[in-house]
């Protein structure tokens, strides 16, 4: 037990970590933002918690959702940033690494939504904006005006309202462009200008921006709509009118018709749940409503009097209008919105793929280190701790499932997420064959790249979007999808494993060493990593192969035609062309072990274009995935994979695993090798 | 020599040689399909014996890789030399067999595919019923007989045979026809006779108002080309003069040869049925609050004469009909209108051979990796 405690002291703690991101989160502040936080609204076609709005519209317009109120001024000062600004400390600085006695307030999302929706003067002077082009930033004459995080910058509305004009005519020029021929510039002004449009719409989605009194504001319209009505018919038929009535009416009726074109989420639910569950409206439409019908909706009311006690501090109030809106809600039948506002909001603060990646890292480092400190603590610690990230993965994985009904691929976010998942589970199974740390170094660094590179995919907006009517389909995403995905996983665990054995081959003797081999005699690392790369090269081929042709079966049920030379149909072939190569080649002798390693690593460029190259393209059926700000990593990854292949391409004498590897004759050799380790077999 | 010649075309270099070049075929015909869009692509790289490169200025084309075809024949040739020259049948080789008998099966059911498939489209309004679909791509000149009264006599001249300064006769019309200029794409304008200085695109009918602009030939996925023709007609009493014909033009044009009238017009070609297909209702559902389309379906009566059938179905995105050998599928609607459907139209006798493939190729390698893996482990517990 005493040999064991020390990992299984490292893994329960972490295991402590994680579970305290599951507990409920209680409104410990006067304000019951969290209750607030899970009101069910509507926005991109489907019901979510106000606090994926909030969480999303800050991913688009800041590209993070932790939003400090202090942080360092232009002379060493530290305090709250608004102060900095007057005092003119500029440019800021958000909080360093090293800054460990520093703990900035900060704003959660939605305190920030609530914010701009009810102290609009206020949440202007937040600095949310991120704008990092050199030349966006001098044109709009705000260098050094902002708030720097690691090299990122940040301005706030206030700063770029005089300029709004520009930047918007600027972002027309581009936008009448396709994505792929827009100049860098242009894309910073294009992103810059739709983040102050989000802004603006979520500060007229609750109440209109200049009201000071919404609530009192809303008992008058009320009041107003019937005679305001006759008044206008009454000027309508040339008779004589209640000017006052009219004009008050009037211009109600234009404020809200502005509210109504600018709001973001739809916030008022159907009159009757019973008939029909998906006609929502934004508060402007509803208003407009009232106009003709008198008739105030019981939301619009609680919105309006949650905003006017929020604005006014009245904490009391504000929870009371939550509460009473909740079982307005309840009593209406909409159960279900409730639930899934609720069950949203607790996957928004579980944030499972967050904490995945923090215990990645750690067994991350684990796992290097015990390479050069082979201890069994420290494989067993790394293994431990990637079967704890593990479940927290798979965890979210179901959770996003269950929430949008959906198998885990519907677009490029879950794909990676997924990819993720399926390579940390072949490396675990990899480090339970050898229990030397090497498949808990591939399983950990693939599972913590392909998250991060899901975080940035998050960036575009609304991972759980609602699908284009062709991929409505759970049979073909629950078996195409997943399958080829299945194939991606296995495909860059292969290419990695292959880069892991020219790194170690060329870098040190690692590759002599023995594991725990097939039978009984135990074999070398490199050996190992040699049977494991095929035997993974298998399996994708397998995955690819069947997901592809699944993926064309779906094309004939859906397009009328089995196979079209389409981009993202050229890429899923072209990992089976290349598995295919791989395999007669190793069949026919063509390549050895190092020959092998080169091939797989070759896969991973082969896979990271059909994952995302063929996107990049802009063309054919499948392009609706396309993005643009990936290419340069793609092309530093493919550069990176290159550099690698060429490793093989050192001379035998100089590889620090000697003459291990490479076609050399067997293990007679081997045992003669200076840099040979043998340690004792273990005892089985 | 014959020894020699039979290892090499079975040997697994050449496999991997030819699995590699169709690896670079498919990159760079992904990567062309930027350039030179998806349809001029496949038939550049892929449905081809090679694909040819021009140097710019250049006056020959230099033929740069094997094409699609090419590959495709030589790995079957390889394969199949392979079983006979190398592989004897042993059961530890099922999954070997399983999968190499399903990729031949796959790749010949693709090769009639192409060979055999006929794509077109149906266009259908509500109410509307049709016994045709057309093809989106190639066209025909026709002359329409409406003189009886049960059925109107069509008779049709494909594309392929439009070139300019070809004389045809075909042998159901009583006249010639001569194509004096073929534009594989065009444009065509109104002419206005007091601005333009160009002359009229032709002498007769409604090529009179009009100017003919020859265009480059469409390459992009969703562009099409539209041809145009001027012709010209021979034989007794037939009309003089020249006449336009393209596919911009909705109406056909009347001509009268000898006393009889015919509709000519130079439209997608059609394919008949001997059933026909009405729409009753098109939906077009969107998500809540948004624009985005969450399904399309067309609600459809199928009437056949010929077997007394008369039944309604409903298509929808990834739910096609299937009928008679033919499988109609919800391709698209007219943006603005939501009583418009377009269904795409496909004959395509192989349709079945990737299903059966794919089963067996699966089994196959799953066969022959799971006894791989149940070696492998069998041997480790075993240590």
């Amino acid at each position: 037990m005493k040999k064991h405690l020390s990992w299984i002291l490292i893994v329960a703690l972490f295991g402590l970590y994680a579970a305290s991101t599951l507990r409920p989160r209680k409104d410990k502040g006067e304000f019951h933002v969290q209750s607030f936080g899970g009101l069910p609204v509507v926005l991109n076609g489907r019901v979510q918690p106000l606090d994926s709005v909030a969480i999303n519209a800050l991913l688009m317009i800041r590209g993070n959702t932790g939003l400090p109120l202090e942080g360092n001024g232009a002379n060493g000062s530290w305090g709250e940033l608004l102060e900095l600004q007057k005092q003119g400390a500029v440019p800021m600085r958000e909080r360093a690494w090293y800054q460990f006695s520093k703990h900035p307030k900060k704003f959660k999302p939605i305190e920030w939504l609530l914010e701009a929706a009810t102290d609009p003067a206020l949440a202007d002077q937040r600095f949310i904006f991120s704008i990092d082009h050199p030349d966006l930033k001098s044109e709009l004459r705000i260098d050094g005006k902002g708030l720097d995080r690691s090299g990122l910058t940040y301005f706030n509305y206030s700063q770029l309202r005089g300029q709004r004009e520009k930047i918007v005519a600027d972002a027309r020029v581009a936008g009448d462009k396709k994505a792929e021929e827009r100049s860098t510039y242009e894309k910073a002004a294009f992103r810059l200008a739709n983040s102050m449009v989000i802004y603006e719409r979520i500060k007229n989605s609750f109440q209109p921006e200049h009201s000071h009194n919404f609530a009192q504001e809303l008992a008058e319209y009320t009041k107003v709509t019937t005679t305001g009505r006759q008044a206008m018919t009454n000027q309508q038929a040339g008779k004589e009118y209640d000017k006052a009535a009219f004009d008050q009416l009037m211009e109600k009726a234009r404020s809200y018709s502005f509210i109504g074109e600018m709001a973001y989420p739809l916030i008022i639910p159907p009159q009757d749940a019973k008939h029909d569950r998906e006609n929502w409206k934004n508060l402007g439409a509803s208003l407009i409503d009232t106009a003709r019908s008198d008739v105030l909706h019981p939301a619009a009311k609680s919105y309006a009097a949650m905003m006017t006690a929020y604005g006014q501090g009245k904490a009391a109030d504000f929870n009371g209008a939550v509460a009473e809106y909740r079982r307005w809600l309840a009593d209406n039948h909409f159960e279900a919105e409730l639930s899934k506002g609720a069950r949203e909001l607790f996957f928004n603060n579980y944030a499972p793929f967050k904490t995945s990646i923090a215990i990645y890292i750690v067994a991350f480092l684990l796992a290097a280190f015990s390479l050069f400190l082979p201890r069994p603590a420290l494989f067993r610690g790394a293994a431990g701790l990637i079967l704890l990230g593990l479940v927290v993965h798979t965890s979210g994985l179901i959770f996003r499932m269950v929430l949008e009904g959906r198998p885990p691929v519907t677009n490029l976010y879950s794909s990676a997420v997924f990819i993720g998942w399926g390579t940390v589970v072949l490396g675990l199974v990899i480090e339970k064959f050898w229990k030397n740390g090497l498949g808990s170094l591939v399983a950990s660094f693939v599972g913590v790249i392909t998250l991060i590179i899901a975080h940035n995919l998050s960036l575009d907006g609304d991972t759980m979007e609602m699908l284009q009517a062709v991929l409505d389909t759970n049979i073909w995403l629950a078996t195409h999808v997943v399958v080829i995905t299945l194939g991606y996983s296995a495909m860059f665990l292969a290419g990695l494993l292959g880069a892991v054995y020219l790194l170690l081959g060329v870098f040190t003797p690692k590759l002599n060493e023995r594991v725990s081999g097939s039978g009984s005699e135990l074999v070398t690392v490199g050996k190992a990593i040699t049977k494991i790369v095929y035997g993974i090269i298998c399996f994708a081929t397998i995955f690819s192969f069947v997901g592809t042709v699944l993926g064309g079966i779906w094309a004939d049920q859906s397009w009328g035609r089995f196979w079209g030379w389409d981009p993202k149909e050229n890429g899923a072939l072209l990992i089976v062309l290349w598995c295919a190569v791989i395999l007669h080649a190793r069949w026919g002798g063509l390549v050895r072990e190092k020959g092998l390693m080169v091939l797989a690593v070759f896969g991973n460029v082969i896979t990271a274009f059909s994952w995302f190259g063929v996107n990049m393209l802009g063309v054919g059926l499948h392009s609706y995935g396309f993005m643009e700000a990936a290419f340069k990593w793609l092309m530093a990854f493919n550069a990176s994979q290159l550099l690698i292949m060429l490793l093989a391409a050192v001379p035998q004498q100089y590889w620090r695993s000697g003459n291990g590897p490479g076609g050399a004759p067997p293990t007679a050799d081997r045992t003669q090798s200076k840099t040979l380790k043998a340690p004792k077999p273990r005892p089985a | 020599m014959m020894r020699h010649a039979l290892k090499f075309i079975s040997s697994l270099r050449l496999t991997v040689a030819l699995l590699s070049l169709s690896l670079v075929l498919v990159f760079a015909g992904t990567i062309a399909q930027v350039e030179y869009g998806l349809w001029d692509t496949q038939v550049r790289f892929f449905r081809s014996l090679f694909v040819y490169w021009k140097p710019a200025g250049g006056e020959f084309a230099i033929p740069v890789l094997p094409g699609g075809y090419l590959l495709g024949w030589a790995l079957l040739v390889n394969l199949l030399a392979a079983h006979y020259v190398r592989f004897k049948f042993a059961w530890s080789k099922l999954g070997i067999f399983l999968t190499h008998f399903g990729l031949i099966f796959l790749l010949l059911g693709q090769f009639f595919t192409e060979q055999m498939q006929v794509e077109s489209s149906m266009r259908l309004e509500e109410g509307q019923s049709k016994n045709y679909s057309e093809a989106g791509r190639s066209t025909e000149l026709v002359f329409i007989d409406h003189s009886n009264s049960e059925f109107d006599e069509v008779v049709a001249i494909p594309q392929s045979q439009l070139a300019s300064g070809r004389e045809l006769a075909p042998p159901k019309l009583p006249f010639q026809v001569k194509i004096e200029e073929f534009h594989l794409n065009s444009r065509l304008r109104q002419r206005a006779p007091m601005m333009s200085t160009n002359p009229p695109a032709a002498t007769q009918g409604i090529g009179v108002q009009a100017e003919l602009i020859p265009a480059a030939r469409a390459t992009a996925m969703d562009a099409i080309n539209v041809p145009s023709a001027i012709i010209s007609f021979k034989g007794d009493g037939a009309p003089t003069g020249t006449w336009l014909v393209s596919l911009n033009l909705d109406q056909p044009q009347t001509i009268t040869v000898g006393g009889k009238s015919w509709d000519t017009a130079l439209r997608f070609t059609r394919h008949y049925t001997p059933y026909s297909i009405g729409l009753l209702d098109f939906r077009h559902d969107k998500y809540m609050g948004t624009e985005k389309a969450k399904n399309f379906s067309s609600q459809v009566r199928l009437t056949n004469p010929t077997t007394g059938e008369d039944r309604e179905t409903l298509i929808k995105m990834n739910q096609p009909l299937r009928y008679a050998g033919t499988t109609y599928f919800q391709a698209s609607f007219e943006p603005g209108r939501d009583d418009i459907t377009i269904l795409q139209v496909v004959r395509n006798p192989a349709w079945l051979t990737p299903y059966i493939s794919v089963i067996v190729i699966g089994l196959g390698l799953i066969v022959q990796f799971s006894m791989h893996l149940f070696k492998f482990v069998n041997r480790r517990k075993s240590s």
